[in-house]
């Protein structure tokens, strides 16, 4: 049988209707007005926009590093644990993935709110009691949900999973001779860390940026339930173009089109980044 | 390597909490007495019954469960019939069509939805036209659109699942001694017996991989499902909306019996790969499951 790539054809004509002419019709859309001619007034009408997306941008980028500060040092001691160990603890770093994200970040709404489950135990321990006596103050609670915090919080909650894993599988693949040819030859734990590891697990760490960063930055929930309608993101702007009540598919197309740009420009950038070091990845 | 250290350990442990307060929270309030979600007010079992009652969330389970396991049946097979095609194609040919697999798995979710609804809505839109056309032109009513709903739902979810499958199988046949197949025609298998009795069972770990992927990635989706399914509602549709009013603890109880029966899951697939490595010894003892996962990852 000479043919069977032909099996693959199926799956081509399947992925060029459902992926490719979608996303040509929101860049046709981008493109039109309601009437149907050509026009860049929804880029113009962009502009207002502008602060969401430095918004989105911004916290979407808190959201990774934080991520990364947590998630790096995590997988690196993880990866010291015993085997049976590090396969209980993968497990348990993944099965919060099969909770339904929607009831994960409304529990944090019970944690977080002006009478949840935080602020009712620092009442009852007379934190604030302390405060108000000391400052003269009056306050009954500590303002945390509906902050962008609490939007940064959700977003490392939800996403924390996708940089451990990534930077912990490359971690452990690391040839532990390798550490110990560094050692031999005079190297500190910190020059080993600095000239070692850390540049064989750079590829892991590249990877989880962008698992992080992508779906942070175009979330449309998080910032709904947790920052309470005050700070929009991108995703919540495209959604209200959509099924919302601000109707208009050419613009959410059109903010949609530079989202994707920006994922784009993201990648590339990693991409170009970590060359050299892809050969570590691919096995 | 060295044991990690205190501070190792007391990170562990940080983000431990981290990552199971909020579940935990949802469990506790799953057994409260009251619908407050901050307050305890005393022990019952009440929302467990009142969950098997609500017509709402058992329709939206429903439909949840039939179009995960649809979706994922269907992906696993059109996933291993491509694989199979990309696999014996041309390097320049294989490396373009993985490039086009690899945008819904790249692409951010709300992107893959709102291009698809655009779609769904502007092809339903041409066949009302269509539809009155030739309603007019033949005297009769003849209608060839369509809503959006479970249909539009389920070729969104077989979209985003078929390239979890080709990714994990790909892989399986790489590893695979292509001599295998040639050695079964000349010892007289026809075409296809030598794919169902010699391919199939070597690249099955990769087939049952990506048949478990895309069944959690259909089961965990809300954004896609969010712009493709019309008025059906799968659960994450149910309890966004009443994210916007208020959630019942039925949700609650229902997350927890789902959070038992994946952690049952988990604790079973694990026991068993562990007893499947001791008996191989293999060096690269890393879960396989794991490693699956992890390819998707290398974007």
């Amino acid at each position: 049988m000479r043919r069977r790539y032909l099996a693959a054809v199926p799956h081509v004509i399947w992925m060029a209707v459902f992926v490719v002419v979608p996303l040509i019709l929101v860049v046709i859309y981008a493109f039109t007005s309601a009437t149907g001619g050509f026009t860049l007034e929804n880029f113009k009408n962009m502009g207002s926009y502008m602060n969401v997306f430095v918004r989105s941008l911004w916290l979407a980028f808190l959201a990774t590093i934080i991520c990364l500060l947590i998630g790096y040092p995590l997988s690196y001691v993880l990866s010291k644990e015993g085997p049976g160990m590090q396969r209980v603890f993968i497990m348990l770093i993944m099965l919060p993935m099969w909770i339904n994200f929607l009831l994960r970040t409304y529990a944090w709404m019970s944690i977080l709110e002006n009478t949840g489950l935080i602020n009712r135990l620092l009442s009852s321990l007379g934190i604030f009691n302390l405060i108000n006596r000391i400052f003269g103050t009056n306050i009954t609670y500590i303002p945390l949900i509906n902050t962008q915090g609490a939007v940064v919080l959700g977003m490392v909650y939800n996403y924390l999973p996708f940089m451990v894993l990534p930077i912990y599988s490359v971690i452990v693949k690391i040839d532990p001779s390798l550490i110990e040819a560094a050692q031999d030859l005079g190297a500190g734990s910190f020059t080993v860390f600095r000239r070692v590891i850390l540049p064989l697990s750079l590829p892991g760490v590249l990877s989880g940026i962008t698992m992080v960063f992508v779906p942070a930055v175009s979330t449309f929930i998080i910032s709904k339930l947790l920052g309470g309608g005050t700070s929009i993101l991108l995703g919540d702007l495209i959604e209200m173009q959509f099924l919302g009540n601000a109707y208009n598919p050419h613009l959410g197309s059109a903010i949609s089109l530079i989202m994707m740009i920006i994922i784009m420009i993201c990648m590339y950038v990693m991409n170009k980044f970590g060359e050299g070091e892809e050969q570590a990845v691919i096995m | 390597m060295k044991k990690p250290s205190i501070f190792g350990r007391l990170l562990m442990a940080l983000v431990f909490i981290f990552l199971y307060a909020p579940i935990a929270v949802l469990i506790v309030f799953s057994f409260n007495s009251s619908k407050s979600r901050t307050v305890w007010t005393g022990f019952t079992f009440d929302w467990y019954v009142k969950l098997f009652q609500d017509t709402t969330i058992m329709n939206s389970l429903y439909v949840t469960l039939l179009v995960s396991v649809l979706a994922a049946v269907i992906a696993t097979v059109a996933g291993t019939i491509a694989a199979v095609g990309i696999y014996n194609m041309k390097r320049s040919q294989r490396n373009a069509i993985l490039a086009l697999n690899n945008i819904p798995v790249i692409n951010a979710d709300i992107i893959t939805g709102v291009s698809m609804s655009l779609l769904f809505v502007s092809a339903a839109s041409v066949l009302t036209k269509l539809s009155l056309a030739l309603s007019q032109l033949f005297g009769a009513k003849i209608n060839l659109s369509f809503d959006l709903g479970f249909g539009t739902l389920l070729i969104a979810h077989i979209t985003f699942n078929v390239p979890y499958v080709i990714l994990s199988v790909l892989p399986k046949l790489r590893q695979l001694d292509n001599n295998l197949f040639e050695a079964a025609q000349d010892l007289g298998a026809t075409w296809l017996q030598a794919f169902f009795k010699v391919i199939i069972p070597q690249i099955r770990p990769g087939i049952v991989n990506g048949l478990i992927i895309a069944f959690t990635m259909s089961i965990d989706d809300f954004v896609i499902s969010y712009f493709t399914a019309g008025r059906v509602q799968t659960l994450s549709m149910t309890i966004y909306s009443m994210t916007k009013k208020r959630i019942t603890p039925e949700i609650n109880a229902l997350s927890t019996l789902l959070f038992i029966v994946v952690l049952l899951m988990l604790i079973i697939i694990n026991v068993r790969q562990a007893s499947q490595e001791k008996k191989l010894k293999k060096n690269s003892s890393r879960s396989n499951e794991l490693n699956e996962i992890i390819e998707y990852t290398k974007i």
